[in-house]
């Protein structure tokens, strides 16, 4: 090829990534320097989509970032070139930058809410954005732009709705909003940072087949960042695996995800839990029989708020926990879920109905009598920030409990702690740190041995993985298979994806609204859902295989 | 707090040059206010003799000599009108300036923590009547309250006590408000939920999980309470109804500079420096010591936005303003 | 909206009649002997129960304090010896000093008040808000560190220093202005601007310096959110981003502490009205306090009282205004 030709086809190029780095500074002068993005070259034709896929700390939303050099002026370094559509980005000067920021490549953060202005209505944002990159369109015309592509988007009576602020939608209806932003100035490259991560299942799928309308009908380019593999096989033609800054794989999204070549793909893939499979690790299975039931809701119920603003959190729920066992509550955010979890170990006090253990009634009992009991039930929570006391070591928040039980000989209490830390894959020399030194998973870990300290029967886990890698998930996922087989502890086990909720649960409750709407054995849910809900759900989970990801958005399309 | 976090608290108070040397000011500050009696002494003055000789009686009492009477017997000049030593006043000023403001911000420590704890961590009804309570009390402007309290208080209960209390009294609504919300906002923290199923009862709760994470806030707070204050103090000495003459007050010699401000500037610019370069040393250090407890400043100010946003927004904007 | 407006004065109103009760309790039921109080220091006990009499301080508390209540709510009559006086409502009473109606000393002095707060209120928010925004635009820079120097000066300066400086420098030293007297704008409205502009700079100059803070510190915290980060992203050009997206969200802080401002120089701004000799609210309090003149004292403190939760109120309702979630939410 000559260099003529060469540079010809450059030119073609959507997007030309060379020898990208960018290194942030920490804590100013003297502070140490992140390498977020360390050497990578990518293209990608017109029309195309690529997908960049990574775990937390990967690099991938700043590779995002530096296509519109949203890193200038903040400081970060940045070497190597960018070039898209026909722009040199970091050569370019403001004007030329601003021609191509929403002009010719848009950008959809992840956090709908949060990315528009709460005190414009999303209509006039849209117009404004609009006219911004033509200058001679009216402020009516602009405004008209703005109610089409809302249209286009989905949104239900859209003329009305483009007068509405962004907190009078809903999420998935504002990350419509923002793709109407971004489709308002006809870019050529669509880039989405993580656009469905703050959704839930549902709402994903209608967002990414919107994503997939809007790509066909257009013609635009596409680079999706995401850290969910599921995402990508349904979207992209190409994927790009990155760690630690780098690029670990790069091919066509079939390939990539079939027949991996590196071994970090594989270890990605590996880790994802499918929803599609029956798990092949299992925890034993409740042998007790019928009358081996733990813990007993009936007619459980609660409400928040006062008289004015009454809401039914928890409506009416019956559940049953047998010794041994593993029950998987499902739903989407706002089904009531949590507050039904944190009423299972009296957290919450529930408004209405009883909750029995080992037959006695404990729903309605005072903080004294309920001590002894309380520390059969424990729990297991989602932020492993904000569950840890960050102004106390490891060791003595696995302690406290130890303590609280009234545990006075010290050296005893903190053998225990460690015995504890060492079961959940700790070392009991870290006893001493504290939590802002772990990995999200250590401290999840961390989390765990506290709520085994009481020596608890049933452990309520609530959404223990979500905040999490899917490496790490897998591991803390094992990791709680294996105590639940050796303690013969019960699991209420808490989660929005259910792909996670199928690798551990002996039975499956389905929650929506406050109710639940089916429950049953996890291959019968799972296998053969009656509900329309549940069926509605397990349709939307995204899946790893490229064709039948294909195969079910049509079936989506049709019905 | 842990010991590597306090060492950091002290690296990046130390960082900032400004801090260190408000700080140096208030340390020579407090010292020359705690030796008053013995520099004065050293001068070989006091705070309260007349000195007739010294002033023009012929032109209303302006001292005599330049720069309102400086000389080797009163280094910083006399007083108009009277001939007083304003050296020895100036100290003896400083003493009640200080004593005042601080006896008062740990009044409204004190008693803001009570209440702001008993509101966060009591029953839903407490914290109405305690909420409800504080809002009709801080409803009452503090200065004129407290001017007319001074008014129906005893004429022999002691004024330097009196002011204490006044202050202290009318001035910690900011304090429970904020370890209200710091409370309530941190009940909710899953490690306090952690702590319950550990079994702990409220009392180790709040002991263990809620107290040591408030002393942050709380030592920011009373930080930008002393300079605050001070100036409260001044101002009801300036409004006649500080502390009883013949004790030396800033802000009472300034009340007095009102008349005089066209022959002896000496006589305002003394004292409004004083005054100035202490509440602006408070400040500085107080500014400093919220950066270093809490380097995140701007998540800070979020929190502010969120309680704006949820809550009542008057007083979240009163809140951010004390705040920034 | 409204519903929110319509339940925030109705709690208003709760406060201020706790209010009533609170300074109630304070002033006539506390400490000491009021008789006493307000007949003085040389009464013997004879002038003592004379003026017990006429304040009606010999009847059981609640009865006195009904009584009060009537009066706001209805106006009352009072008997000094034969003659009887009519006292319109809100009645809060007459001065001891004067048998004047408390109610129209206030109204009175309010103007002069109004004249000082309102002018001030101008000024400062000029001031405050544009330095804010303009230490806002130039972070990092000389600009923001002289500008947020001065502020701290500025907030760390009482306003009787600030008012002091002025009139040594423009009064005594310059001679550019008269030592200010207050005029009526009815009367002449060019010197009445002149004679308050020294009151005015004082107060303001103290306000600002608050003000350029909140704004300073309200338009960085915007420009920190996701939303501006959009905006960028899409090309909008920085200085709209700033203009229009970040001091909007900056806003609403700003307009709800002016109310609340506002709402407590109603109340007089006792040290700039002392020091410049103006005739206001502020100066009336002092007064009365020297005299221990108690009706009138307890008329400025719940009038400002009033005012305060007045503005309170206010504050919310323009801060809901300013910003719809709060309502909604």
């Amino acid at each position: 090829m000559t260099s003529a030709d060469a540079s010809r086809a450059a030119a073609d190029l959507l997007v030309e990534v060379r020898d990208l780095s960018v290194t942030f500074h920490a804590g100013g002068d003297g502070g140490s320097a992140v390498q977020a993005v360390d050497g990578l070259s990518f293209t990608l034709a017109p029309g195309r989509a690529l997908g960049i896929v990574g775990e937390s700390g990967s690099g991938k939303s700043t590779v995002a970032a530096a296509l519109l050099d949203l890193h200038r002026g903040t400081g970060a370094r940045v070497g190597g070139t960018v070039r898209v559509a026909g722009t040199d980005v970091r050569a370019a000067d403001e004007r030329e930058l601003r021609r191509l920021r929403g002009g010719r490549a848009a950008m959809v953060f992840q956090d709908p809410l949060s990315s528009l202005d709460p005190y414009y209505a999303i209509g006039d944002q849209i117009a404004e954005v609009h006219r911004v990159h033509r200058p001679d369109v009216s402020r009516r015309a602009a405004r008209a732009r703005a109610v089409e592509v809302l249209e286009r988007v989905g949104i239900a009576d859209a003329p009305r709705r483009a007068r509405s602020r962004p907190h009078e939608f809903s999420g998935g209806m504002r990350q419509r909003a923002l793709l109407a932003m971004a489709l308002a100035c006809e870019p050529r490259l669509l880039i989405a940072d993580e656009p469905t991560t703050a959704l839930d299942v549902t709402v994903q799928a209608q967002i990414l087949d919107l994503l997939h309308d809007l790509r066909a009908e257009t013609g635009m380019g596409l680079l999706l960042v995401t850290h969910d593999l599921g995402v990508v096989a349904g979207s992209v033609d190409e994927v790009l695996v990155m760690r630690g800054g780098r690029a670990v794989e790069h091919g066509a999204v079939g390939e990539v995800l079939r027949t991996p070549r590196e071994p970090y793909t594989k270890e990605l893939l590996a880790a994802v839990p499918r929803v599609d499979a029956e798990p092949a690790v299992r925890g034993a299975r409740g042998t007790r029989g019928a009358d081996g039931v733990l813990l007993e809701a009936v007619g459980l119920r609660r409400e928040f708020g006062g008289r004015r603003n009454r809401t039914t959190a928890v409506d009416e729920v019956s559940l049953t926990v047998r010794e041994g066992e593993t029950v998987g509550l499902v739903g989407e955010s706002g089904s009531g879920k949590t507050t039904l979890g944190r009423m299972l170990v009296r957290l919450l006090d529930p408004t209405a109905g009883t909750l029995r253990y080992r037959g006695q009634d404990i729903g309605a009992l005072g903080d004294r009598e309920l001590r002894p009991i309380r520390s059969e039930l424990q729990m297991v929570f989602q932020d492993p920030v904000s569950s840890l006391n960050p102004r106390r070591s490891i060791g003595e928040s696995v302690a406290d409990p130890l303590r609280a039980a009234g545990g006075r000989d010290d050296a005893r209490v903190v053998r225990r702690a460690c015995e504890l830390l060492e079961r959940v894959g700790l070392d009991p020399a870290w006893y001493h740190r504290y939590p802002h030194e772990f990995s999200g998973g250590q401290r999840q870990r961390v989390g765990i041995a506290r709520a085994l300290a009481p020596g608890p029967r049933l452990l309520v886990c609530d959404e223990p993985v979500s905040a999490l890698d899917v490496t790490t998930q897998a591991q803390i996922m094992e990791l709680l298979g294996e105590l639940r087989r050796d303690l013969g502890l019960s699991l209420v086990f808490i989660a929005h994806d259910l792909a996670v909720v199928r690798a551990v649960s002996d039975r499956v409750a389905v929650m929506r609204g406050g109710r639940i709407v089916e429950e049953g054995p996890t291959g019968e849910v799972y296998g053969r859902p009656t509900h329309p809900y549940t069926k509605g759900l397990l349709a939307a989970v995204p899946v790893l295989d490229p064709e039948v990801s294909a195969d079910r958005r049509a079936l989506r399309a049709t019905a | 707090m842990t010991p590597r976090q306090r060492g950091a608290v002290w690296r990046r108070l130390r960082q900032q040059s400004a801090a260190v040397a408000s700080a140096a000011i208030l340390l020579a500050l407090v010292l020359l206010a705690l030796a008053a009696p013995l520099l004065a002494a050293l001068a070989g003055q006091d705070p309260t003799t007349y000195h007739d000789d010294l002033i023009d009686s012929a032109r209303g009492g302006v001292p005599l000599g330049p720069y309102g009477g400086i000389s080797g017997d009163h280094w910083l000049g006399v007083e108009p009108g009277t001939g007083r030593d304003m050296f020895a006043r100036l100290l003896y000023g400083a003493r009640i300036s200080l004593l005042i403001a601080l006896g008062a911000t740990a009044v409204q420590v004190v008693i803001g923590l009570a209440v702001g704890l008993a509101a966060g961590l009591g029953h839903r009804l407490a914290d109405q009547v305690l909420s409800r309570f504080t809002e009709v009390l801080a409803a009452l402007p503090m200065l004129v309250i407290a001017i007319s309290l001074t008014a129906i208080v005893p004429a022999d209960f002691p004024r330097p006590l009196l002011l204490v209390l006044v202050i202290g009294l009318l001035g910690w609504f900011g304090t429970s408000r904020i370890v209200r919300a710091r409370t309530l906002a941190m009940k909710k923290l899953d490690h306090v939920a952690a702590a319950r199923l550990g079994g702990s009862g409220p009392l180790r709760v709040a002991r263990r999980e809620l107290l040591p994470a408030l002393a942050a806030p709380v030592i920011t707070y009373a930080a930008v309470l002393v300079p605050g204050n001070i100036v409260v103090e001044a101002s009801l000495s300036f409004l006649g109804i500080g502390v009883k003459p013949p004790t030396a007050s800033w802000g009472q010699m300034l009340s007095t500079a009102t008349v005089w401000f066209r022959a002896d500037p000496m006589y305002v610019l003394l004292p409004a420096g004083c005054l100035l370069l202490t509440v602006l040393a408070f400040t500085v250090l107080g500014d400093a010591v919220r950066t270093a407890l809490d380097p995140r400043e701007r998540s800070r100010l979020r929190v502010g936005t969120h309680s704006a946003r949820t809550g009542r927004s008057a007083d979240a904007a009163r809140e951010k303003e004390a705040a920034v | 909206m409204t519903g929110y407006a319509l339940r925030r004065l109705g709690g208003a109103l709760v406060v201020l009649f706790l209010l009533t009760v609170a300074v109630y309790a304070l002033f006539y039921v506390a400490p000491g002997d009021p008789a006493k109080l307000a007949c003085g220091p040389r009464c013997n006990p004879g002038q003592i129960q004379q003026v017990r009499e006429r304040l009606e301080l010999d009847a059981p508390l609640l009865t006195q304090y009904l009584h009060f209540l009537q009066g706001l709510v209805a106006g009352r009559d009072f008997s000094s010896g034969t003659a009887v006086l009519h006292c319109d409502a809100p009645c809060l009473g007459l001065s001891y000093q004067s048998g004047t109606p408390v109610t129209e000393l206030l109204g009175d002095r309010l103007p002069v008040t109004a004249s000082l707060a309102l002018g001030a209120m101008v000024l400062w928010l000029l001031l405050g808000v544009g330095t804010g925004l303009l230490s806002a635009l130039r972070r990092g820079g000389t600009t923001e560190r002289v500008l947020t120097g001065l502020t701290l000066v500025g907030t760390a300066t009482p306003v009787f220093i600030t008012g002091l400086l002025l009139l040594m420098v423009f009064c005594a030293y310059l001679r550019w202005l008269p030592f200010p007297s207050y005029v009526p704008l009815s009367e002449d409205p060019e010197q009445w601007a002149w004679n308050l502009l020294l009151p005015w700079t004082a107060l303001a100059l103290l306000e600002s310096a608050k003000y350029a803070r909140l704004t300073r510190a309200s338009t960085l915290e915007t420009l920190a959110e996701d939303h501006i980060r959009t905006f960028r992203a899409y090309g909008v050009r920085e200085r709209s981003v700033v203009t229009r997206h970040a001091l909007r969200g900056a806003l609403p802080p700003v307009i709800a502490l002016t109310a609340l401002d506002l709402g407590t120089m109603f109340g007089g701004a006792m040290l700039t009205e002392t020091l410049f000799g103006l005739p206001g609210i502020g100066q009336l309090l002092v007064h009365s306090v020297r005299v221990i003149d108690l009706p009138v004292v307890v008329g400025v403190v719940l009038g400002t009282g009033a005012a305060v939760v007045v503005a309170g109120v206010v504050a919310d309702i323009l801060y809901a205004l300013a910003d719809r979630r709060v309502a909604l939410t």
